[in-house]
């Protein structure tokens, strides 16, 4: 005999309704990627050497540097969702799933913040 | 086909090129020295061998995803056409990885 009610047992097990928004912050993200992705390879090649100098010289400038950072961004919320969808299909057991799930959105939210930071840091001129 | 799942496959590997990219940053804003010891790490074959994994990667599922976009547009779904776009996505993704190293490498002088 259970304290809940069946109605409580039941109650949101239904769909999360936000599976929409999920595709659809998929695609857009997947966009901007095609475009900043292609910006990237082509700066890479651009870049030549890929010494120190080079690199800080090529971050300072303020067009790239919010490109880059802009990439950063959208390439890790890109994978955010991705991984998230890998993990749903793949891990069975309920309570792994949470943890890992958990787990990646931390990892992910932390490799954002140090990516935009270390550009944000040559940008602004504090590396020489 | 067969190959969709490569999709997810190298958008997994994509993730973890995400990590090397952010690593490289991060040596590059750290200063020279801890710059210089990323560049050993990147030059350790092991890593080369990664990177031009991730390379293949971000290319095929750069071409792979258009190819999902075009479908969620409503288009391309005929067995032949769709069949034909798998192969170019997997095959413009080898010789865009091809000559993507061929670049890098030409602009720095040879291979190193």
């Amino acid at each position: 005999m259970s304290l809940r009610t069946p109605i409580g047992r039941v109650l949101g097990l239904g769909t999360a309704k936000e599976g929409a928004a999920h595709w659809w912050s998929q695609r857009v993200s997947a966009v901007a990627l095609v475009l900043l992705g292609l910006w990237l390879v082509g700066a890479l090649v651009a870049l030549g050497d890929f010494s120190h100098a080079s690199v800080i010289e090529f971050i300072g400038r303020p067009f790239n540097a919010v490109l880059l950072a802009l990439l950063v961004g959208t390439a890790v919320y890109h994978s955010q969702l991705g991984v998230q969808v890998v993990l749903e299909d793949y891990v069975a057991h309920h309570a792994t799933k949470i943890v890992s799930m958990l787990l990646l959105n931390f990892l992910h939210v932390a490799l954002a913040a140090l990516g935009i930071f270390a550009v944000l840091r040559i940008a602004f001129g504090a590396v020489s | 086909m067969a190959l969709s799942i490569l999709h997810r496959l190298t958008g997994v590997g994509l993730s973890i090129g995400l990590v090397l990219l952010v690593y490289w940053l991060v040596a590059a804003a750290s200063g020279a020295e801890a710059y210089a010891q990323a560049q050993r790490v990147f030059a350790h074959p092991l890593v080369r061998l990664l990177l031009v994994g991730v390379s293949f990667a971000f290319f095929y599922h750069l071409l792979n995803g258009t190819r999902h976009l075009v479908w969620d547009a409503g288009y391309g779904f005929e067995k032949k056409t769709a069949r034909i776009s798998g192969w170019l996505a997997f095959l413009g993704g080898l010789l865009l990885t091809a000559s993507f190293w061929a670049a890098v490498s030409f602009r720095q002088g040879g291979l190193q």
